[in-house]
């Protein structure tokens, strides 16, 4: 029972920042008169705020150590721009692009893992650096133009729609059948994967929630997640980037919470030197931790080119802030050691949110400006005053 | 009354999940040392965080009368103001700024916000004498060993024209030498009107200095001892604060040493800053299985940075030598090559070496040993609750719940996390560096029978104490370092603490 409590302490940041996203989207559906959840408007919320949860992501993990990473609004416009030229200019076949970006990620982000990892020169200097490097060379390499268009096999990452061949095959028309379907089989497999941990710790004789409890939140999850398919499908279906975003939310919130990897990037935050005398590979750690900004930056960078359909020297401007900001809203800690996906994807999404909202409503991009300031100081300040509460 | 300078009445303190305090009450007479003992995580440290205002008026329940006065503190600046100060169980002080900036810091010695550097270092100086500290108040405080440090807070305490000063643990870190001169300081300020309230799980310490006891049990007022009147012996105190007889301190063992199990060779160090400056010179050394080896030696001997050397390199520059485990040299490049080849070291420095503070138990317990609990590089998190379960009953950590963080912990407590996270580890040589730092009476006595359970397993282990009868009590061998080299080896019938100063006394001649 005392565990329990704890736990539910522990987290009430983050069930906080949750509870203030579903008030935040109720207070812009008025204000926008019912666009805000417009099927339509959905879709682009997702796609819109795509490439900077992806940079969050990587950001929180740069952030769990202790330190913040710059450079990525500059990687992701440079690697957008070299797509382009392997694509558009040299005609290279866009896999191939694709996986050869990804690789240059990788690379800047082991360039930068380098120093700041094995020479330790502090992470705040080497990305402002990095930013200065990369925002340079894409004006270098795009010398000052945009490059467009891309192939609809490029774009069609970031704006297009898994087709519905499961409806098409049985000749349905009215209703996206994949979307639906896939709906049910993530219910299924959510309620499965419950039952099994639920019975995992019951045999461990744990204290598990009462069941009705806990047939509750199933229920209410189950809910939630066919309503979100439902909706999608009132539109064009699942968009190609929701898959992406998906998967790496899965993938690193598994990570960051199950693996050992995952516990040493925390460990490392939480007491570098505590870490090492308990045999963590403190340099190693530190170093993927920025190879790993390096891909997402890419990933980034890929998406929000395929979006525009262009790659522009100012592309990627001050994505980096927009990442932290996630981060730091979701109950990340300045600090480090503190921090987790669920948490950064929800402060990213309050920030989409906010921003989509506001552009519907009219309101100018330098008020938006100003009001999300705002919320990242009080997300961080109510941080705060929970922790001197008690 | 009579002569009372401080009354706390009772004082209740809740924190989530824990009765820290339970209407404790606490009489301080004018003029005298008033001791305050208890088992770890009794709320000795609570109770002092009370007085000085760390928890703020309104934030408990119950009455402070400090002089006649009911005291509201709303923060630290307010009891100092009344004269109270506190000297914490960890210290804090800032290592890059000087003995006179941290004297006076918060307390500048300033005409219009700009500081008088002439009377900072000359009231520094003055101070500096008054507890006997010859150093130069221009110092760096990271220049100076902790014993140094703690009479600097002493110092820093006397410039605030402290009326009562309370200590945790100040003797916890440093050794007999510097312990003694630390009480000599206390007593002497009590001669020149400065009463204090010192908490020590150093019971002859307290026996030597204390005017009145006051133990303190599970958050409760147990009774008050006075010397003169009660009986105040070190067995008397523990009764109180176990509520039971403690006859033996040292858990019997028969010692049922085997062959050399573990050998350092020709070991040297080079200081991690200056290449050409060997630290450690030419050590050899060896542990047999089932055999307890302590390694005795002044602070600064070197004995902290021999294991850590040891252990994966964690300390030195170049190093040369070999390290042999059951006859095979180990191929050792970083602390994770160590542990896999069995080797643990418990560090001296729990806070900063030790725990990670802003985690909880449980993942402390598993950090060094994740992949046993683990199948590929995935954690089993119920197998990971119940080991963490597992452990604070063996260990008996006292904890609502194995998810609090570990930096809520009293004292005590987070050393035995630190120990489950090694024995966890299952190492075969085990260095143990300083292994009951800060820890009661009781959970010593836990803490050796555990150190005898592993070595009845046959592992070897290692410990490095300043506590002389502890490494006496334990081992079954000794080695003396002195300056970087091992200067003698004792066998138990030999070891005494005559002996040991013998070793270090000569080697200083030689040297
Ligand atoms: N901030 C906190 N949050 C939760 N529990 C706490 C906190 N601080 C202390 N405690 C709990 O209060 C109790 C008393 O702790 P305290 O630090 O006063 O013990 P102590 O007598 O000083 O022990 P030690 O000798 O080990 O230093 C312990 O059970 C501890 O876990
Ligand atoms: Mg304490």
């Amino acid at each position: 029972m005392d565990n329990i409590k704890i736990t539910l302490k522990q987290n009430i940041r983050q069930y906080g920042m949750f509870i203030a996203l579903v008030f935040i989207m109720i207070f812009f559906q008025f204000l926008t008169g019912g666009v805000l959840l417009k099927p339509l408007n959905v879709s682009n919320l997702i796609m819109q705020n795509s490439y900077v949860l992806i940079l969050a992501i990587g950001m929180l993990l740069t952030i769990l150590t202790g330190y913040i990473d710059l450079s990525v609004g500059s990687v992701a416009g440079f690697i957008g721009a070299i797509s382009a030229v392997f694509i558009i200019q040299m005609n290279m076949p866009v896999w191939l692009a694709i996986i050869i970006s990804l690789l240059v990620g990788a690379l800047i982000g082991a360039w930068q893992g380098f120093w700041i990892a094995y020479i330790r020169i502090p992470a705040f200097i080497v990305t402002l650096a990095g930013m200065l490097i990369f925002r340079g060379l894409t004006m270098v390499i795009l010398q000052g133009q945009t490059l467009a268009p891309f192939p609809n096999s490029y774009t069609g990452v970031s704006s297009g729609f898994i087709p519905d061949f499961i409806g098409s095959a049985f000749g349905v028309t009215g209703i996206n059948m994949l979307t639906i379907l896939v709906g049910i089989i993530a219910s299924v497999m959510y309620v499965f994967s419950e039952f099994r941990s639920r019975k995992e710790k019951q045999k461990y004789k744990f204290d598990v929630p009462s069941m009705p409890f806990f047939i509750a939140k199933l229920a209410l999850v189950i809910f939630v997640i066919n309503l979100f398919t439902y909706w999608l499908n009132l539109y064009k279906g699942i968009p190609s980037v929701l898959v992406l975003l998906g998967a790496l939310i899965l993938i690193y919130s598994f990570i960051t919470s199950k693996t050992i990897a995952g516990r040493h990037i925390y460990a490392f935050g939480g007491n570098e030197k505590a870490a090492k005398l308990s045999g963590v590979k403190t340099n190693r750690v530190f170093f993927w931790v920025y190879v790993n900004m390096g891909v997402l930056a890419a990933v980034a960078g890929i998406v929000f080119a395929g979006r525009l359909n262009a790659a522009t020297p100012k592309a990627g401007v001050n994505f980096e802030l927009d990442a932290i900001a996630a981060c730091y809203i979701g109950g990340a800690s300045a600090s480090g050691g503190i921090g987790t996906v669920f948490g950064c994807i929800v402060g990213g999404l309050i920030m989409g949110v906010l921003n989509n909202g506001m552009s519907i409503m009219g309101i100018s991009v330098d008020w938006q400006q100003t009001i999300k300031g705002f919320v990242l100081l009080a997300a961080v300040a109510f941080d705060v005053f929970t922790k001197k509460r008690k | 009354m009579e002569n009372v300078i401080l009354e706390m009445r009772n004082i209740t303190k809740l924190f989530p999940g824990v009765r820290a305090l339970n209407n404790v009450n606490l009489k301080v007479k004018e003029n005298q040392i008033h001791a305050l003992v208890g088992e770890n995580g009794a709320g000795k440290s609570t109770l002092m965080n009370v007085l000085s205002g760390v928890y703020p008026h309104g934030t408990y329940t119950g009455q402070i009368f400090f002089k006649g006065e009911e005291c509201i503190f709303k923060d630290i600046k307010d009891s100092e103001k009344k004269g109270i100060a506190i000297i914490h169980q960890e210290l804090a002080l800032v290592p890059y700024l000087s003995i006179a900036e941290n004297m006076f810091l918060g307390n500048e010695q300033a005409k219009n916000g700009i500081i008088d550097w002439g009377q900072t270092i000359s009231k520094a100086s003055e101070y500096l004498s008054r507890v006997g500290l010859k150093e130069n108040p221009n110092t760096l405080i990271k220049d100076i060993g902790v014993g140094k440090q703690q009479l600097v807070e002493i110092a820093k305490a006397l410039a605030k024209d402290v009326k009562l000063l309370i200590l945790d643990e100040p003797t916890a870190a440093l050794n007999e030498e510097d312990s003694a001169h630390l009480l000599e300081i206390i007593v002497d300020l009590k001669k020149h009107g400065i009463p204090s309230i010192i908490i020590s799980h150093k019971l002859n310490e307290i026996e030597q200095v204390a005017d009145e006891i006051t133990v303190i049990r599970d958050g409760a007022t147990i009774e008050t001892l006075v010397k003169g009147v009660d009986d105040t012996s070190e067995d008397r105190i523990i009764k109180g604060m176990v509520g039971r007889e403690i006859t033996d301190r040292w858990p019997q063992r028969e010692s049922k040493v085997g062959d050399v199990y573990f050998e350092v060779k020709n070991w040297n160090v080079y200081d991690p800053e200056d290449e050409t400056r060997l630290f450690l010179k030419n050590i050899n050394m060896n542990v047999r299985r089932g055999e307890v080896v302590g390694i005795a030696g002044l602070m600064g001997s070197g004995r902290t940075e021999l294991a850590m050397s040891i252990f994966g390199r964690a300390f030195g520059g170049k190093i040369t030598g070999s390290i042999i485990k059951d006859g095979k040299e180990l191929e050792i490049k970083d602390v994770g090559d160590a542990i896999a080849n069995g080797i643990a070291y418990l560090t001296e420095d729990r806070k900063s070496a030790g725990l990670i503070l802003i985690d909880d138990i449980k993942n402390n317990i598993s950090l060094a040993a994740m992949k046993k609990i683990s199948t590929n590089f995935v954690i089993d998190s119920n197998r990971e609750i119940q080991v963490a379960e597992e452990y604070r009953k063996k260990l008996n950590i006292k904890t609502p719940s194995i998810l609090q963080k570990t930096g809520n912990l009293s004292g005590g407590n987070q050393q035995k996390v630190m120990l489950s996270r090694w024995i966890f580890a299952d190492p075969d040589v085990l260095i143990l560096d300083e292994p009951t730092r800060g820890i009661d009476v009781g959970a010593k006595y836990e803490i050796y029978t555990i150190i005898n359970q592993l070595a009845a397993e046959g592992k070897a282990v290692i410990i490095i104490s300043s506590e002389l009868p502890e490494i006496l009590g334990m081992s079954d061998r000794v080695y003396v370092m002195n300056e970087g080299r091992i200067v003698g080896e004792l066998d138990k019938a030999n070891a005494s603490q005559e002996s040991i100063m013998r070793c270090i006394m000569q080697s200083n001649r030689e040297g």
